[in-house]
């Protein structure tokens, strides 16, 4: 079990993670869940390299990262409740108020 | 050894939970899976003693994001036929930039200094006797205590903005405004109707149901 | 000593702001007395300054009143140098403006701006006195431009004529030619001293006595460069050649002020700075040579041009002209006290001579040509009188005040050294001929002969009230006595000597001095030189011509014309040597057609067609490209973060 088997999955999280955004390119509810795994990926790295190097300042990132993920999940979730009750709908295809 | 044995079934299950999040058709069930992914995350953290962002994790994000998710999901009718459109044909895009990714980071992070860091010689973080949880949080209350007090007013900012958003004011609620109520004058409340002896015609009954109107709306 | 000086220049500024901002409320009578008083007050506080400083002695009063600004190591002040020279303009400066004054009730009695004209005359004898009185460069600047205000303000006073806007305008252009040169100048001066304050400078001349600039590739003296420039500035403040185009015209504005202005005062002003210059300039003998010819050149050809003139007011203004040349060459050969002494008895003379004009114009109801005048003597006595005795002292005749300044310039020119002394020598000298010969031309045409005026005209001639004469007698007192008062204090006993620094080498004054015994003895003597025969010579050459019978004159004239030589000879003076056309068509036409270029080449085609719209053309054409990649679908954009984010990758693996 070494620093590169962790980094080496979180990267493996990582596109996953991707990918999922491209395949579910219509649903924005996938959306914000890949994303929430991008963010699991970015604390994983985080955490591995605190451990492994020694240094604490990685987890106490990791702490504020969850706070901001969670207040995003909140904010998100909300405007897609909002989003939902105005068009009903969340097909990502069907935004496109903001074309140019 | 058993550890490392233990690091990748778990590693395993992550992954294919992961996997699942992304192929799942039904959304309850990708959000559950995320469940999952956050269940092992939190194992393959304590299994390199990082315990309270472990159990961080689960209450913060099983407990609380993935309740959340999980109500917007169920709560929301979602057309799921149409979400999924597309699903096949973006498939080897995805696959493609996905591997790509990898192979690119594989090549950068396997092999060379990485792989020779283990738990063993890993330096230690805390004094002896110290434990994660005590030093993370004699940390979080010296000095990182300014970041911290921003992080609960971002939370507390997030959860006026959610109520905000999402509240509605319903047409048919009744409820008291007190603005009005103060500022009502006694002027507004009688009307006076000089009637004379001769005149036995009755104020009209329009007036009866404005006055009737207000009355119910002040109460 | 300091509230005296402060009385005698804030008084007229209380008048001018009284009359100039109250004159409606104040009325007519009140804004003459108030700005009168203003005036008065001024010429006593002169008095009583002359009195201290040339009559006792005292010595100059250098001092700071007020530090206006301070800029880096350079500070803006107010503050006055009072000594003998400053005395003595005040004085000229004052008394004139008091004059002027008094003679302007009558002058414009009628005229519906009465109040305005007080508020800027009292302005400008403020303005004037600031720039006497000033002990540093940015002093002397804020009065050089605020008299040339004034003066703008004035030779456009009757604003719906359209020749005095020309000629304001014309005035004003042409001194900022001028200034322009003067501001260079003072900008040198602060370079290389670090100070604008007078006594800095002259302090720290010794010390830069070496110091030379590159300019055009070689080598020049600072003090060659920043006197140039300075006197630039003085050649367009006091109408030498070329800049001197915009005196003449400069008489479209009401006569008190073409006495007070541009002929007493202003224009003297450049005559006054270079000689409180006079330790800079003694320092550049390149310097004092371009000033002597200038003034030369100014001194005969601009005589020459008053012969030809019609208007009563033009050949008083080519006399001025040409006097101020006089000056000019008598601050080239470094005889200063010379040119101040001319330019005080000149600043009487030349006052009286113009208003004595003024009182025939206003007796000929405005109107100005010579030949629609004619046998006023009798009509007119006290100005006649005055007339006489004024163009006597201009043409220098000996015990006359211009006799003592003028022999002196003459003297002065043949005695010095410098480069073009000759020249400038006969330049003087052919000028005495030719002032006398238009003097008295002028005075014949105006005052004797048959009057030429319509019947009309005629009936209603008569002397002028006693606001006109009374200043035309006040006048002609120092125009006669002057001279012989003060020429031994002034050129030889010293009074100017503090201010004034020559270089022995120059000294042309000490020469006269050898044989100067008094007054009396250099007036007789002056029967007996060359200058007298000259005048007389002009004298008798316009008696023959106009004394006898204008006729003769007249025809005399116009068959020189006819002839071949006389007629371009004619063409060249009518067209005052060209400078007006080539003004006009080289100048000022020239700037229109290269500003038209500009205006349609540069800035409409290339920084409007082509920089402007043409950047926001291109931004146009370009956005219209780009907005196309804004889909609005969220899946897109995240797909373009993903690729960047792969391609960043390759790109750290590849390096």
């Amino acid at each position: 079990m070494t620093l590169s088997a962790y980094l080496m999955l979180s990267a493996i999280l990582f596109c996953i993670a991707v990918a999922g955004i491209f395949i579910n390119r219509k649903n924005l509810i996938v959306l914000l869940m890949c994303i929430e795994l991008m963010l699991l990926a970015v604390n994983f790295n985080f955490i591995a390299f605190s451990r492994f190097m020694g240094d604490m300042s990685g987890q106490i990132f990791v702490f504020f990262i969850l706070t901001v993920a969670a207040a995003e999940a909140a904010i998100g979730l909300a405007i897609l409740v909002v989003l939902f009750r105005n068009r009903r709908s969340i097909n990502v295809g069907e935004l496109n108020e903001m074309k140019g | 050894m058993f550890q490392t044995i233990l690091f990748y079934l778990f590693a395993i299950v992550l992954i294919l939970a992961a996997l699942r999040v992304i192929t799942e058709k039904n959304a309850v069930h990708a959000v559950l899976y995320l469940v999952l992914c956050f269940f092992n995350s939190a194992v393959l953290w304590m299994l390199i003693e990082v315990e309270f962002l472990a159990i961080t994790l689960v209450l913060v994000y099983v407990g609380a994001v993935m309740v959340l998710f999980l109500f917007v999901v169920m709560m929301l009718e979602v057309n799921l036929a149409a979400t999924k459109e597309g699903y096949a044909k973006y498939l080897p895009v995805a696959l493609l930039v996905a591997g790509v990714i990898v192979v690119e980071l594989g090549l950068v992070l396997v092999g060379g200094k990485f792989s020779e860091m283990t738990l063993a010689n890993a330096p230690a973080i805390t004094a002896d006797g110290v434990g994660n949880t005590q030093f993370l949080g004699e940390q979080m209350y010296t000095n990182y205590l300014y970041p911290f007090e921003l992080a609960a007013v971002i939370l507390l900012i997030a959860m006026v903005a959610a109520i905000t958003l999402t509240h509605r004011r319903r047409p048919n609620s009744k409820y008291i405004d007190p603005a009005v109520q103060i500022s009502r004058q006694p002027e507004g409340r009688v009307v006076m109707h000089d009637i004379k002896p001769s005149d036995f015609s009755v104020p009209e009954v329009k007036d009866v149901e404005e006055a009737a109107s207000t009355n119910e709306k002040d109460s | 000593m300091k509230a005296i000086y402060l009385a005698a220049v804030l008084f007229p500024l209380f008048g001018s702001v009284l009359a100039g901002l109250w004159g409606n409320k104040l009325g007519r009578k009140n804004s003459h007395r108030v700005t009168i008083l203003g005036v008065g007050v001024a010429f006593a506080m002169s008095l009583l300054t002359l009195n201290h400083h040339v009559f006792g002695g005292a010595a100059s009063f250098d001092e700071t009143l007020y530090q206006w600004a301070t800029i880096g190591n350079l500070t803006i002040e107010v503050g006055f140098l009072v000594d003998n020279l400053t005395a003595i303009m005040m004085c000229v400066v004052t008394s004139v403006s008091l004059m002027v004054h008094i003679y302007t009730i009558g002058y414009m009695e009628h005229d519906p701006g009465y109040q305005r004209f007080f508020s800027y005359i009292s302005l400008f004898t403020f303005s004037m006195l600031m720039l006497v009185m000033s002990n540093n460069f940015m002093q002397l600047f804020f009065g050089w431009e605020a008299v040339g205000l004034v003066s703008y303000l004035l030779i456009g006073f009757w604003h719906t004529k359209p020749s005095a806007i020309f000629a304001n305008m014309k005035a004003f252009l042409v001194n900022r030619v001028g200034d322009f040169g003067f501001l260079l100048g003072i900008a040198v001066v602060l370079l290389y001293f670090g100070s604008l304050h007078y006594a800095e400078v002259f302090a720290g001349l010794e010390t830069q006595k070496e110091t030379t600039m590159p300019l055009f590739g070689n080598d020049i003296s600072i003090f060659t460069v920043a006197c140039i420039l300075l006197f630039i500035g003085a050649m367009g403040k006091s109408a030498q050649v070329p800049l001197h185009v915009w005196l003449p015209d400069s008489m479209e504005g009401p006569t008190p002020i073409s006495a007070l202005i541009h002929a007493a005062t202003m224009v003297t002003a450049g005559i006054f700075m270079v000689a409180r210059m006079s330790p800079m300039f003694e320092l550049s003998e390149t310097a004092l040579s371009f000033v002597m010819i200038i003034g030369a050149t100014t001194a005969l050809f601009m005589g020459l041009l008053g012969i030809i003139q019609n208007d009563i007011k033009r050949v008083i203004a080519y006399s001025t002209l040409s006097q101020l040349g006089y000056m000019t060459v008598a601050l080239g050969v470094s005889a200063y006290s010379a040119a101040i002494f001319h330019l005080m008895t000149h600043a009487f003379f030349k006052a009286l001579l113009f208003l004595g004009a003024g009182s025939v114009i206003i007796a000929m109801h405005h109107k100005q040509d010579i030949w629609e005048m004619g046998g006023l003597w009798k009509k007119m006595p006290i100005t006649w009188i005055t007339s006489l005795l004024g163009t006597l002292a201009l043409i220098g005749f000996p015990f006359f005040a211009g006799f003592y300044s003028k022999d002196a310039i003459i003297e002065a020119t043949k005695a010095s050294h410098i480069f073009g002394h000759q020249y400038a020598y006969w330049a003087v000298l052919l000028g005495v001929f030719i002032t006398s010969f238009y003097s008295f031309r002028l005075y014949f045409v105006v005052f004797h002969g048959k009057p030429r005026m319509d019947e009309e005209t005629l009936s209603h001639v008569h002397e002028t009230p006693w606001v006109v004469t009374l200043p035309l007698v006040l006048l002609a007192i120092p125009s006669v006595i002057i001279g012989a008062l003060s020429i031994d204090s002034m050129l030889f006993g010293g009074v100017l000597a503090e201010a004034i620094h020559v270089d022995h080498h120059h000294d042309v004054l000490h020469h006269l001095k050898e044989h100067f015994h008094d007054w009396k003895s250099f007036a007789l003597h002056g029967f007996q030189t060359v200058p007298f025969y000259l005048a007389a010579a002009g004298f008798l050459t316009a008696f023959a011509l106009y004394g006898i019978n204008v006729n003769i004159g007249r025809s005399f004239g116009e068959k020189l014309k006819n002839m071949p030589v006389g007629k371009q000879l004619y063409a060249l003076l009518d067209n005052k040597y060209g400078f007006d056309s080539f003004n006009q068509n080289v100048l000022s036409k020239g700037a229109v057609i290269i500003g038209h270029e500009l205006w349609q080449k540069i800035d409409a085609t290339i920084i409007d067609g082509f920089l402007v719209n043409g950047t926001s053309k291109l931004i146009g054409a370009v956005s219209a490209i780009v907005r196309k990649l804004q889909t609005g679908l969220l899946y897109h954009y995240a797909f373009a973060m993903i690729v960047g984010l792969v391609l960043a990758l390759s790109w750290l693996l590849i390096n």
